[in-house]
């Protein structure tokens, strides 16, 4: 209890700190939101435009398949506002910060975290929440009083697969000092979990929903709602293999760290 | 002189060679991406035999050749541009004898030429190995198809130099980056070819440079584009490339008095 005190409080500091450093760069904070609207925007045309020259995707129509992605774009946001560590290996291993980090009390990803988080990008959340809800409606789906809980416990799911699979990645930079090129290799990746898993081969399917589990980001948790689930209890292994994830993610860092020589520069 | 420039061309070449296993992974990332796009649009087409005048097989092939001159044309001159200026770096590289521009342009190149030979031809291979993908038999289409990327090269990375100087006025460009880089894979086709665009966008982009960047050689090499239509989409990428120094000489002007470094 008194370590998760003193994490929010490390919380609020950073928080003010960014603020401080990005009133600096004013005209830019706002194109950087625009900016990730427009990724996402982007992601929302090619649907437009893929069901303009056909009714279905594999028999989900586009209200569905739009559905999905309002869901993802929740978890997504969500993600990308606490764990920002794109470019981990050159900043904390190349550079040496690393080191600095290491000599404080809190924990070494704790502040990683803390020093990237990218309040921005909650606004990708939000647009998400409101294209999820406005799909609802189209959709005519049944409203339940259960399923906004359902949803805060889907999407915490969610991020931490995002985040367990992001731990591992930046923990490799830890054995190797160069970059080595895996992160873009997820990062594309995960974008194909975002639509029907059925109209992939066997292979991709198979690498979606038990290598590198991006199904559950998007499809799996999003049929809950739809209610077009064959196996009812595919959406529900969300949090579960969210709670694995993360943990095998934190154990690979921690090992990471503990093996971590520093630069030497 | 000229040697001065080439030599920029081999020293990025050479970097690009050190850093190779990065590469290997590279293939393996484009594969994947034309893998997905594949089964996606497989999955669009449904039991259509062609939609927008592509048949299932030339759209296949539009993917996997859109991705692979990706790797040529696509480099990080915005990032490296801004990243001298923020830091200040470039007022040394603009003192020295050589033109600024020219030779990022040229580092640009040496690291499309390493992506081509050592990126684009083995992906290629693996490619059309795995995926239904017919290939040009025509010898003078593969010679156009090479000359249309060169330009790609071109109007992508003038585009590039465009955002890049953009950090004499902002000091900190990272969103605008970004949103350039949306915009490119967005409007240039690697993600939708033009065709299947709504005809009004379509009117507008044909009033842009992006087209030129991905949808014209892609068209040209599936045989989308025939005949005289051909010289056409080369003279656009000609107007293009001439059109857009301009406004990367009216910047440079200006921006290099306007210089002030941050920290440094």
């Amino acid at each position: 209890m008194k370590r998760l005190s003193f994490l929010l409080s490390l919380y609020r500091d950073y928080f003010a700190n960014y603020m401080k450093t990005k009133l600096t760069y004013r005209g830019d904070f706002l194109i950087e939101v625009l900016s990730d609207l427009m990724f996402n925007g982007m992601n929302l045309v090619f649907i437009f435009i893929v069901f303009q020259h056909t009714p279905s995707l594999g028999d989900w129509s586009e209200a569905e398949v739009v559905f999905v992605y309002g869901y993802f774009m929740i978890a997504s946001g969500l993600f990308s506002t606490f764990f920002n560590v794109w470019n981990f290996s050159e900043r904390y291993i190349v550079k040496g910060e690393m080191d600095r980090i290491l000599t404080r009390p809190a924990h070494s990803l704790s502040q990683v975290m803390l020093e990237n988080m990218d309040p921005p990008a909650i606004v990708g959340s939000i647009v998400g929440l409101v294209i999820m809800i406005t799909s609802w409606a189209t959709l005519g789906l049944p409203f339940h009083i259960y399923d906004p809980f359902v949803l805060i416990i889907m999407v915490l799911g969610s991020c931490f697969i995002y985040m367990g699979i992001y731990t591992a990645l930046s923990a490799i930079s830890f054995f190797s000092d160069a970059p080595t090129g895996i992160g873009p290799l997820i990062y594309n990746i995960q974008n194909y979990g975002r639509y029907p898993v059925e109209i992939y081969n066997k292979a991709i399917r198979f690498l979606l929903t038990w290598l590198l589990p991006f199904a559950f980001v998007g499809v799996y948790p999003a049929s809950f709602f739809l209610g077009r689930l064959d196996d009812w209890w595919m959406a529900w292994l969300t949090p579960v293999v969210g709670v694995i994830v993360m943990s095998l993610g934190l154990w690979f860092w921690n090992y990471g760290v503990r093996r971590y020589r520093g630069a030497g520069s | 002189m000229t040697s001065a420039y080439l030599d920029f061309v081999r020293i990025r070449f050479l970097m690009m060679l050190a850093y190779r296993v990065n590469y290997y992974s590279g293939i393996i990332i484009y594969a994947i991406n034309i893998g997905a796009y594949y089964f996606l649009w497989k999955a669009i087409y449904g039991s259509a035999e062609t939609l927008q005048g592509f048949t299932v097989i030339q759209m296949s092939t539009y993917v996997a050749v859109s991705w692979m001159a990706r790797a040529f044309y696509y480099n990080n001159l915005d990032r490296e541009i801004s990243n001298e200026i923020v830091d200040g770096s470039v007022a040394i590289q603009i003192i020295r004898p050589y033109s600024y521009l020219l030779v990022k342009m040229m580092q640009g190149f040496g690291e499309g030429l390493f992506r081509l030979l050592l990126f684009m031809v083995p992906g290629m291979v693996i490619v059309s190995f795995i995926f239904p993908i017919t290939l040009p038999t025509d010898p003078v289409q593969w010679i156009v198809f090479f000359v249309m990327i060169w330009f790609s090269f071109l109007i992508n990375s003038q585009i590039n130099i465009l955002t890049g100087l953009g950090a004499f006025f902002f000091e900190n460009n990272q969103g605008i980056m970004s949103m350039k880089r949306i915009m490119v894979d967005l409007l240039s086709g690697v993600i939708v070819p033009m065709a299947f665009f709504p005809g009004w966008a379509i009117s507008i982009m044909n009033w842009l440079p992006f087209q030129a960047i991905t949808y014209l050689p892609g068209s040209v090499f599936t045989g989308r584009i025939q005949g005289d239509a051909v010289w056409n989409a080369l003279l656009v990428q000609v107007i293009w490339t001439a059109v857009l120094i301009v406004p990367i000489m009216l910047l440079w002007r200006v921006a290099r008095r306007r210089l002030f470094v941050q920290g440094g």
